[in-house]
């Protein structure tokens, strides 16, 4: 606003230029490829074979989306999608609140003990194979629970949510307390309440986080068709050069498809895996963004 | 004695949290206040036992790098091999490959995934018309979101030789004179992987500079206005100094995850054309340890993996502990 003030010298309008054409070249860059699978997912996939598709189907068409849905792996991978990122964000959200909860009250008397072992998980991980053989110790392989348990508390999470918490004023707990509330009431009817945006940030990422994921499926539900996810079914189209042979059953169907399926199909299986998303992050952008600047670490 | 710590204590119970609470906790008993704090304990406690089975039961499962671990045995039968496994993999000349890919890629990534974000901040920042910087904003989040399988398919169609929008730019513009197949050359893998990386992240990581850069005292524009300063000024004098201590404490954070740069992107975008270029300790592990079940010498790998990493975190810090006053520990 300041700068209207003044009046712009050559320079300074050279340097405007220069950095809008370079941000909208990263527009550009960025959104065409969102663009481009869009429109080969619409365009008639023998059309597609000859090239030249860019952002705009050439010879529309639905068939594309007709085919992928009357195939019921991909169903089936969209209802365990739907799911886990239901049960994984519920129980993430809870888990995460209530651990920040008891981290944030100063007179918590376990505080620094909970909080450092906490921390430490951010740090020090046991790695691939000591947690496979962990899952299968625990008879989480072929479960449906190897997509919720694991990661169910995060402590980059937990942080963010401590820290706003800390910054709610603390009179309202102790009031609470004076009219005879205990902690677990305080956290339930007084703190949850005042969290709702830092929770839409953490359910967000948690949401994000469990709709995108798809290597726990490849390394523990791979051979159960019944618990394989989107994601999951996707990468089976797409990976037609079968890298992890050895894992995955050669023989389902999904595989079968992704020798014949042309690139229009393969594009409408991902504009389908990336909807949901697509559709709810800019609403939530606000928030988000104030919950990155919250858990920026403070050195 | 007895009569009167049992007349003594219900007195004390019903008068103390009323009068003057805050000196009396000082000498009240461990048990007490966990009496008095049950509900926090109660709300945290079973998060302590998730922590302890889900991220500190791994930690003690690399004891299994100094064994020849056998599923069916229990932990008393297994038989210790000290070094052996360790030994074997500095042996393995695939090893160096994998290695020297794994710090190639993450170098690249670290260098222009941390340098790329500051400058997309910076301009953005110079933008004036508010609606243009909310759009570019919000565009530039959105590849963040999505699943690396997603991205791996819109890169390899990006990149393909026919219809890839990459090399039909290079023949209109007849920098090539025939399509390039990026995907099949391996050494055009970890340009790919970090220019993929770089499309895919840059405008999530820009959230923390912008907010930081939003934290600048406006006055001091205006005063460097006044005295003739142009744009580049302000941006040297200004606004990098201004993110300076968020610069330092996001670097260390990156140094320290530097070889562990995870495998994601590297599993989804390779193909068996490519994977001397392609294979990362972490697949390393996975293709040992879990697909071909050498259970220990995958342990081995993982944990020549984080150990690394926590040595260069904590080199790390300690440089700039050294160096400047920003720390992260």
């Amino acid at each position: 606003m300041a700068a209207k003030a003044f009046n712009l010298t050559k320079s300074e309008r050279a340097f405007d230029l220069i950095n809008y054409v370079l941000l909208v070249l990263v527009l550009v860059i960025t959104l065409y490829p969102f663009l481009n699978v869009l429109a080969i997912s619409f365009n008639d996939s023998v059309d597609t074979v000859k090239g030249g598709v860019y952002i705009w189907p050439r010879a529309f068409t639905l068939e594309n989306y007709k085919t992928i849905f009357s195939y019921t792996g991909l169903i089936q991978g969209f209802q365990i999608s739907v799911l886990r990122t239901i049960v994984g964000t519920i129980l993430g959200l809870i888990s995460g609140s209530m651990l920040a909860f008891t981290l944030s009250r100063p007179d918590f008397r376990a505080r620094k003990f909970v909080s450092t072992i906490l921390a430490m998980t951010m740090y020090f991980s046991g790695g691939m194979v000591p947690t496979f053989i962990l899952m299968r110790e625990l008879s989480l392989i072929n479960s449906f629970w190897v997509y919720v348990l694991p990661g169910l508390v995060a402590a980059f999470n937990v942080f963010v949510i401590r820290s706003f918490i800390d910054g709610l004023p603390y009179a309202l707990q102790e009031s609470a307390k004076l009219d005879g509330a205990n902690d677990f009431t305080i956290y339930w009817r007084v703190i949850l309440p005042l969290c709702k945006p830092v929770l839409a940030t953490i359910a967000l990422f948690l949401a994000v986080g469990q709709w995108n994921s798809w290597f726990d499926t490849y390394l523990y539900n791979s051979t159960n068709p019944n618990l394989t996810t989107l994601q999951f079914e996707l990468m089976k189209v797409l990976d037609s050069t079968q890298q992890g042979g050895n894992m995955v059953n050669a023989n389902d169907l999904a595989t079968q498809m992704a020798q014949v399926s042309p690139d229009s199909i393969k594009m409408a299986i991902t504009i389908v895996v990336t909807l949901p998303i697509l559709v709810v992050y800019p609403f939530l952008q606000r928030y988000f963004v104030g919950g990155m600047t919250l858990g920026a670490v403070k050195a | 004695m007895k009569t009167l710590t049992i007349n003594t204590a219900p007195k004390n119970e019903s008068v103390t949290p009323k009068k003057s609470k805050k000196p009396r906790r000082q000498n009240t008993g461990f048990w007490r206040s966990v009496g008095r704090q049950k509900y926090l304990y109660l709300m945290s406690i079973p998060f302590v036992l998730w922590l302890f089975v889900f991220n500190y039961l791994p930690l003690w499962g690399w004891t299994m790098a100094f064994q020849n671990y056998k599923p069916a045995k229990s932990f008393g039968e297994q038989k210790w091999v000290g070094f052996d496994n360790f030994i074997e993999l500095f042996q393995d000349e695939r090893f160096y490959m994998v290695l020297r890919n794994t710090l190639a890629m993450s170098l690249m990534g670290l260098v222009f995934g941390f340098v790329i974000p500051i400058i997309f901040a910076v301009m953005l920042n110079e933008v004036r018309a508010m609606k243009f910087k909310r759009v570019v904003q919000t565009v530039s989040y959105l590849p963040h979101f999505v699943s690396w399988v997603v991205v791996a398919g819109i890169i390899t169609k990006m990149l393909s030789i026919d219809g890839g929008i990459v090399n039909d730019v290079l023949l209109s513009l007849h920098l090539i004179d025939e399509p390039i197949q990026f995907m099949a050359k391996g050494h055009w893998f970890w340009s790919i992987v970090t220019a993929s990386d770089i499309w895919k992240e840059t405008g999530w990581n820009t959230i923390i500079y912008l907010a930081a850069i939003t934290g600048i005292d406006q006055e001091q524009y205006e005063a460097a206005r006044v005295d003739g300063a142009g744009r580049f000024r302000q941006i040297w004098n200004i606004t990098l100094p201004g993110i300076r201590s968020t610069v330092m404490v996001l670097l260390i954070m990156s140094i320290g995850h530097l070889i562990s740069i995870g495998f994601e992107k590297q599993m989804l975008l390779s193909n068996p054309l490519v994977t001397d270029y392609s294979e990362v300790l972490d697949l390393y592990a996975l293709r040992y340890g879990i697909e071909i079940n050498r259970f220990s010498y995958g342990t081995a790998i993982g944990m020549f993996n984080s150990v690394v990493s926590i040595i260069l975190l904590f080199t790390a810090n300690g440089l700039f502990k050294k160096f400047t006053k920003e720390s992260i520990m």
